[in-house]
């Protein structure tokens, strides 16, 4: 490593061109960063569903309502611990560009349901549980707006017509960083008594006893309502969310080529610039060849030059992606709720760095190496 | 004076190596915005050619999507005797009273189920979606547990050949027929009358009521008498602009990562393309003392090196358009969260999306190529020449 001050040297000697080098590989892990995290925040959103937490749903389709009876039903099964339910109640708050979860639910029992992935203040759950006009928001959608305890928020129903007014009387905060905080929960019975003839639970939530009885769970809650006129289809809550994400297609697979075109178009910039630099120094090469410089050193030397600006661009990618993306809570807008760098996507954009480091050094060191002392003497650019 | 372009051409040509990775570099940015660019586009055009201009859509007040709307029997009377409603062949108006549900279905590989939009229409549905021709078989019958299934999810679908039977909302249907309807989300449906789909489905009443106008032009008098209307709670929209405005946000999203991820690749090829235009001036410093003693303008050096790496972006462009245009026609499919149904598409590669490709490479060499372009126009002779 005593010879670090000469590669240094070289790579200062054109500090306009390593800058440039390094700012296009700092871009272009950036970017990857950002791509797969999209993939794996994806993929944590399949997986954060609790699997000891079960979703029966109308087996004709999510919009099919279920009859309010199976509650007791499904109280009876046996391995079945809690059972709760809810409807999508998606209203439009003065835009419908604002968008975000709205939904009724029974609520003491779906506070209880989702005790452990969300936290709410003692006195604001009881005022909440108390009022039947009353709403609990996450604390990121409280923020959004500028939102405050006690204030009246009236949403416009689209699916269940007319204007809706809640009394915000608590926040909570996601413990489980994959719960949405971007949502509005409020009294199924609010929902019940002004449309008594069509309003039924949406699906239901159950809990189990032990996560190892969900599959003798799911079949006997299916085969009890097969014959009914309304059948059910029942899953963990991990397959539910895994549901969703597939929903969105091949959105993994575009991410992922779009990842692969960056990076290889940034390998041939810095390939490219890693060209540029040993031909001009051809001669050079030939001097320290000359007094002694061997072979070995001197392809050691354009791979550590190639290598700290690699290197370099990654860690400022990688480092502003993970610093930008955590310091402004981005979440797409709510659609990817805890959307973060995961260290599998630093520890693949630094290897990928090394990918490139390799690459773009390896003919240019080659060169160096194989050269004679004579002919690179004798090149003329 | 100028300086011949084929001076700029041989230049490139003597360092192919460095020529071509720029080049590439470029190729690479235009390939993915057009491929993005495309995406975006199919969708939108995917839904705009769902819907007509001269189509009506009503829809119950409030309700922002065909599946949150609902319209009962005697609305959906009352809507069907509008004045402005053209008259079809045999004399009774072209309204088409719908249902729509999304239903689980089975995908044919095994993988599971998939939810697809389920439509009741009337015999009129097929001249006022004048799109919608059958490919295979015929059309469902009036009064029979038939329906007909589009050509964009026929495919995929377990039981959809013709002549099968297809199982949903506890009942078996005969596969009368596939239909294609111009690329639009009507090829993600099956169809059925809806008469038959309505009690299976939701009970008595239909969620949107479509109509076709005798002229476009009289839309507006039509919304108005519709809205206005005491025994009606209803919304009437332009059924073009109505599917346009579904496809909004999902488009806007894809345009707006189209923008995001190219301009940050953009500006990597642009460094990439300082770096190589700037060693360029400095191994022909020499030339350029030359070219500027022999008397041609600074001026003109300086546009002859803007031309110089213009020429090598919009080789790049090309290369970028037609490395991307194999994409055009490949067919993806997501959700349409409107309808929380799966929806087919295909990227669409539009002459437009291929111009603003090219100009987007050529803006890229301009930029790449100015700072090095100035130093060479700046350089002082007498000590280059040396």
């Amino acid at each position: 490593m005593r010879f670090f001050p000469l590669v240094w040297a070289n790579l200062t000697r054109h500090k306009r061109r390593t800058v440039l080098t390094t700012a296009s590989v700092a871009l272009a892990l950036f970017l990857f960063a950002t791509l797969r995290s999209v993939v794996t925040t994806l993929e944590a959103g399949a997986q954060v569903g609790s699997e000891s937490r079960m979703i029966v749903q109308s087996a004709k389709a999510i919009v099919f309502l279920l009859p309010m009876s199976y509650k007791e039903r499904l109280q009876a099964v046996p391995g079945v611990q809690a059972v709760t339910w809810a409807d999508w109640f998606g209203g439009v708050y003065q835009d419908p560009k604002n968008f975000f979860a709205t939904f009724a639910a029974d609520p003491a029992s779906y506070l209880e349901m989702y005790r452990s992935d969300m936290t709410i203040p003692a006195e604001q759950r009881a005022a909440f549980l108390q009022e039947r006009t009353a709403c609990i928001v996450g604390q990121h959608l409280m923020d959004k707006f500028g939102w405050h305890l006690g204030q009246n928020v009236t949403l416009a129903g689209t699916i269940f017509p007319g204007d809706w007014t809640f009394t915000i009387r608590g926040v909570y905060r996601a413990t489980n960083p994959a719960f949405s905080e971007d949502a509005v929960m409020f009294h199924y019975e609010m929902l019940y008594e002004r449309y008594p003839r069509f309003v039924q639970p949406g699906w239901y939530v159950l809990e189990l006893k032990d996560p190892s009885l969900a599959p003798q769970v799911a079949s006997r809650v299916d085969s009890m309502f097969k014959n009914s006129s309304d059948p059910t289809k029942t899953g963990t809550e991990r397959a539910f969310n895994s549901g969703f994400v597939t929903m969105w297609g091949n959105v993994s697979f575009l991410m992922n080529s779009i990842g692969m075109a960056v990076v290889f178009a940034i390998l041939l910039v810095a390939a490219n610039s890693m060209m540029l630099s040993a031909r001009e120094r051809i001669n050079e090469i030939g001097v320290l060849k000359t007094v002694g410089f061997g072979d070995r050193l001197l392809f050691g030397m354009v791979i550590a030059e190639a290598s700290t600006i690699a290197l370099g661009g990654a860690i400022l990618g990688l480092g502003l992606a993970k610093a930008l993306y955590r310091s402004t809570g981005f979440t797409a807008m709510g659609f990817l709720p805890g959307f973060d760098v995961t260290g599998g996507t630093l520890a693949i954009g630094l290897g990928i760095a090394v990918l490139l480091a390799v690459a773009s050094g390896l003919v240019p060191a080659l060169n160096a190496a194989r050269l004679s002392a004579v002919a690179a003497l004798r090149h003329v650019e | 004076m100028k300086i011949p372009l084929i001076y700029n051409v041989r230049s490139l040509l003597r360092r192919p190596v460095s020529s071509v990775m720029t080049a590439v570099g470029v190729a690479l940015v235009v390939g993915v915005f057009i491929a993005m660019l495309a995406l975006a586009n199919g969708f939108r055009m995917a839904l705009i050619r769902t819907g007509a201009p001269d189509n009506v859509l009503v829809l119950r007040k409030g309700a922002d999507s065909e599946l949150a709307s609902g319209i009962s029997r005697d609305n959906a009377a009352i809507i069907g005797a509008l004045p402005q409603i053209r008259s079809g062949a045999d004399g009774r108006p072209l309204v088409s009273p719908e249902v729509f549900v999304p239903m689980n279905l089975a995908e044919a590989s095994g993988g599971g189920d998939r939810l697809v939009v389920a439509r009741g229409v009337t015999t009129q549905a097929f001249e006022v979606r004048r799109s919608v021709r059958i490919v295979a078989g015929r059309r469902f019958a009036p009064g029979r547990d038939e329906v007909i299934i589009g050509s964009a999810i026929a495919p995929w679908l377990a039981h959809s050949a013709v002549g099968d039977t297809i199982q949903f909302g506890g009942r078996g249907w005969l596969v009368a027929g596939h239909f294609s309807a111009g690329g639009s989300a009507f090829e993600s449906e099956i169809w059925g009358e809806n008469e038959q789909l309505m009690p299976v489905l939701r009970g008595q009443v239909f969620q949107v009521v479509v109509m076709r106008l005798a002229d476009a032009s009289q839309f507006q008098a039509a919304k108005r008498s519709l809205e206005n209307d005491p025994r009606l709670q209803v919304d009437a929209h332009r059924e073009s602009e109505f599917y346009a405005s579904q496809s909004m946000v999902l488009t806007n999203i894809l345009n707006f990562l189209a923008i995001f991820i190219t301009g940050i690749m953009a500006i990597g090829a642009v460094f990439g393309a300082i770096n190589t235009m700037y060693a360029a001036v400095a191994a022909r410093t020499g030339e350029i003392a030359v070219l500027l003693t022999l008397g041609f303008r600074p001026r003109s050096v300086l546009a002859s090196f803007l031309a110089e790496t213009a020429f090598l972006a919009l080789a790049g462009g090309l290369l970028g358009c037609l490395v991307a245009l194999p994409i055009n026609g490949i067919v993806t499919s997501t959700t349409n969260w409107s309808s929380f149904s799966q929806l087919a598409f295909q990227f669409l590669v539009t002459p437009r999306i291929l111009v603003e490709g090219v100009i987007f490479s050529v803006v890229m060499g301009l930029l790449g190529g100015f700072f090095p372009a100035r130093r060479a126009a700046r350089l002082p002779v007498v000590q280059a020449i040396r």
